[in-house]
């Protein structure tokens, strides 16, 4: 009923879909930064959606399973392995008794999900089990992982049939498999637009920003275009979120990530949309990437048409757990 | 009072165009209580600050913008009792000596006033609190007597301690754990901001009234033990 951590590559941690409700006490939405990629994977091993998976980061995560189950990832463009067999994304794979999972990261950098029949039992802390690591609450120990670590697993759901090592069931590629050669966000306008110069607004929509390596998992930063406001100034802090496109003083975006701030005092120029945050949640160090204007009614067609299509998914699925 | 999108899963009330401290504030709580109270379906947390209040709804509950937008102007139209939770007052105990106080004397030379005069007029003032944010627990304060007014140092420390009073511009704020900061550092409460064993896990929420009673050291030991 656990896992131990071998190698714990750089920055792993236990996230589920966030933690919903306490904004108003200053506490981060967090989770994994592309949630939609955890539910996927969860749906796949036959787990609730919200059951806590990992998020791998960087370098080599070698995890020993005590018992057996089920695992399936999605994300960049990372090399999962189950003993010796590689398990492509967006697929089912068998972990037998004392099995190991090996994560690898690729050179060009992104993230990955891991779930795991059963979901990782730590704890809930303000409802959610994910890990706040500028917080140090929630996940295991409130902290990324180390070499040596154990997590608890849940009772996990048990498949019809174990002869295939890897499922033939397996998600829609572009759900599992989410790094872009040349990534572009959809964006609709941010309550700030009006503040920025008639060049700033061209610019986001037309040129092209190159992510910086002081990113995190509060934000992606962004350097291109000077992106101009009318006038200067500081405004009152107010709410932000996942999705919002800061821009501060010296006109260089900050693209806000699952662990940003809950309020913030820096212009919103734009937001990228809810279905396109999958693909931010890859933007590494170099990545170029480029932004496209939608409406909020576009936006809001795609997301109703993801969820209408994930439902599906999600039926298809769970008749292979019943 | 206006209602902008916030992306496409969160929206922004502007419920006053200009922050009036007391008037503001007062007319933020109300309309995030009348918010909370009414319970609108896929709503899953509120971020109030200053003139505004976020609010963020569940993606995956399709509650759309415009349906939100409707319930939210219906929950505002709705008379609530906000009784005594209209604006709790909240008295921080707080030590202002020794190396509690790093910046005490920084922060009273630019008034030309003494250590003793500047704890005088920070403890005696009347706080409210503008928002909470920075890290979880963080309380920004309003009402700082003018003149202590103090510009954030030019190089950010790299650790304050929990529990640090201190000032930042024109507000006064209090850091709840051991993080990196840049303000000025005039005092220190043995009060947990913030505890995810609580709930609600912060000790402040916008809104609320804040007094400092100045407390000697013997008090904040005998309170940390």
């Amino acid at each position: 009923m656990k896992i131990v951590v071998r190698s714990a590559g750089f920055l792993t941690s236990v996230q589920d879909l966030g933690r919903t409700g306490f904004r108003d006490s200053g506490v981060s939405l967090g989770g994994a930064l592309d949630g939609h990629g955890l539910r996927v994977a969860n749906v796949v091993v036959g787990n609730d959606e919200n059951a806590a998976g990992l998020e791998a980061t960087l370098g080599t995560v070698r995890l020993r399973f005590e018992d057996e189950r089920l695992v399936a990832w999605c994300g960049g463009g990372f090399s999962v392995q189950i003993c010796e067999e590689n398990l492509p994304p967006g697929r089912a794979g068998f972990v037998a008794k004392n099995g190991d999972v090996t994560i690898t990261a690729p050179n060009t950098g992104g993230r990955a999900w891991l779930a795991i029949s059963g979901g990782i039992d730590v704890p809930l802390v303000l409802g959610s089990r994910s890990t706040d690591l500028r917080g140090n609450f929630g996940g295991h120990d409130g902290r990324a992982l180390r070499a040596g670590d154990t997590l608890p697993l849940g009772h996990g759901p048990a498949p019809l049939r174990y002869e295939r090592r890897i499922s033939e069931w397996s998600a829609p590629a572009t759900w599992s498999a989410t790094n872009r050669e040349a990534p572009i966000l959809r964006i609709i306008k941010g309550t700030d637009w009006d503040r920025f110069t008639t060049e700033a607004q061209g610019s986001l929509v037309s040129d092209a920003f190159i992510v910086t390596p002081d990113s995190d998992r509060m934000g992606a930063r962004l350097t291109g275009p000077e992106l101009e406001r009318i006038e200067p100034g500081d405004l009152l802090s107010e709410a932000v979120a996942p999705g919002t496109l800061q821009v501060p003083p010296n006109g260089q975006p900050i693209l806000l990530l699952g662990d940003c701030q809950t309020i913030g005092g820096y212009p919103k120029i734009a937001h990228v949309i809810t279905v396109d945050l999958p693909i931010a949640a890859q933007l590494w160090p170099r990545t170029r990437v480029r932004f496209r204007e939608v409406t909020l009614g576009e936006a809001q067609a795609l997301f109703r048409e993801r969820e209408k299509d994930f439902a599906v998914f999600r039926a298809g699925i769970g008749l292979h757990f019943r | 009072m206006r209602i902008e999108p916030l992306g496409d899963s969160g929206l922004l009330v502007r419920v006053v165009e200009r922050f009036e401290a007391e008037e503001s504030l007062d007319a933020v709580l109300r309309a995030t209580r009348q918010l909370e109270v009414a319970q609108i379906p896929g709503v899953s947390g509120f971020a109030p600050a200053y003139t505004t209040i976020g609010v963020f709804f569940d993606p995956a509950q399709t509650a759309m913008f415009d349906e939100l937008r409707a319930g939210i102007e219906r929950a505002l139209e709705n008379t609530v009792d906000l009784g005594a939770r209209m604006a709790p007052t909240i008295e921080v105990p707080v030590c202002y000596e020794g190396e509690f106080a790093p910046d005490l004397e920084d922060v009273g030379k630019q008034a030309d006033l003494s250590p003793e005069e500047t704890i005088r007029r920070h403890a005696a003032a009347d706080y409210r609190v503008s928002c909470v944010g920075f890290t979880p627990g963080f309380p920004y304060l309003s009402g700082l007597p003018p003149e202590l007014a103090t510009p954030r140092r030019a190089s950010p420390r790299k650790e304050i301690p929990a529990g640090a009073v201190a000032i930042g511009g024109t507000q006064t704020g209090i850091y709840p754990r051991k993080s990196p900061g840049g303000w000025n550092i005039i005092g220190r409460t043995p009060l947990a901001l913030f505890d995810v064993e609580r709930n609600p896990p912060a000790l402040f929420h916008a809104g609320d009234r804040v007094r400092f009673r100045r407390i000697a050291r013997e008090e904040f030991e005998a309170f940390s033990r």
